[in-house]
């Protein structure tokens, strides 16, 4: 056993982080979905019960059964939750107050999260119709749908 | 499946990124202040005798606090090691290089660091090393302190005995 090392020290403290930079491979259906978000254009996929997924998934996830079949759907929707972000963090897209929503694309039977601009949360309603902002350069990657806006307002 | 679109996407990076603070508890901050100092501290149970690096304070197997500080040496012995091909962003070693999982003499528990000073694939499990400090002026309290091991003129530690240290 040897002498103790001082426990009277001042507390320590650091600053840590730890950052992944993962590269995803895409597969055929995401990669249609990021391929038309380039394009300008949001695809959704049809389930053997004829439902629509967007974003699109492989399976659908109440049977297990392979979809098949893009759609086109958008770029208008309805707003089915939300939640407003007063203070964006660094790494939020939308540095301004915006809210996260879940949004209904036209044609589409499931919702899809992205940021809502609108000058105030006393402009968001669950219910209210938005479509979408693209960004000014679209490289096919979710940031190509700048935000969602109130519809007629863009 | 449908229709081609024409140059697909097939790739997306998605980041993920988390910021903290880290404030380590008494035992974690005991060894850092040690490790400032060039010394590396353990803690054994009083338990079962298990000496752990870094010490958290707590045996995992008995539930007890470790509260005997023990002084563990520089050298230590190979219990696992991967041969790194790939590159990683922020690692600046020269492929391929070997990470390592040592357990210090006197220590109960490995530690994960480099191996250098040898090719990589003369690198085994049983192998005798002795850490390789950076300099003292580059210290703090942090386990970098120790750049990587390296081999040393000492017969291996036969697998059997290794088999008890991991």
């Amino acid at each position: 056993m040897s002498e103790s090392p001082s426990a009277a020290d001042e507390l320590l403290r650091a600053d840590h982080i730890m950052e992944y930079a993962y590269k995803r491979s895409l597969g055929p259906v995401l990669s249609h979905f990021f391929t038309g978000l380039r394009d300008h254009q949001v695809f959704g996929i049809k389930t053997a019960k004829g439902r629509v997924l967007v974003p699109p998934a492989e399976y659908d996830p109440e049977t297990g059964d392979a979809t098949d079949g893009f759609v086109e759907v958008g770029p208008g929707g309805v707003v089915e939750s939300w939640s407003w972000v007063d203070k964006p963090k660094p790494k939020n897209h939308v540095q301004e107050p915006f809210a996260w929503a879940l949004v209904k694309l036209d044609g589409a039977d499931t919702a899809m999260l992205h940021a809502l601009r609108a000058p105030a949360s006393d402009h968001v309603s669950t219910g209210m119709r938005v479509t979408i902002q693209w960004a000014a350069e679209t490289t096919g990657c979710i940031q190509d749908i700048a935000c969602f806006v109130p519809e007629g307002k863009s | 499946m449908s229709e081609e679109l024409k140059d697909p996407v097939k790739m997306i990076v998605t980041p993920v990124r988390c910021e903290y603070k880290f404030t380590p508890g008494f035992a974690s901050q005991k060894f850092l202040r040690a490790i400032e100092k060039g010394k590396i501290f353990g803690q054994a149970c009083d338990g079962c005798g298990k000496v752990y690096i870094p010490p958290r304070g707590a045996c995992g197997r008995c539930g007890r606090a470790t509260n005997l500080e023990v002084e563990l040496k520089n050298t230590g012995t190979v219990v696992s090691y991967s041969v790194i091909r790939v590159p990683s962003e922020n690692i600046s070693v020269e492929l391929p290089y070997v990470a390592a999982s040592i357990v210090l003499d006197g220590a109960d528990i490995s530690i994960i660091t480099l191996i250098q000073g040898c090719a990589y694939d003369e690198v085994r499990i049983g192998m005798r090393v002795e850490a390789v400090w950076r300099p003292e002026a580059e210290w703090g309290p942090s386990l970098n302190n120790i750049s990587h091991f390296v081999p040393i003129d000492e017969p291996d530690v036969p697998f059997e005995q290794v088999k008890e240290l991991s």
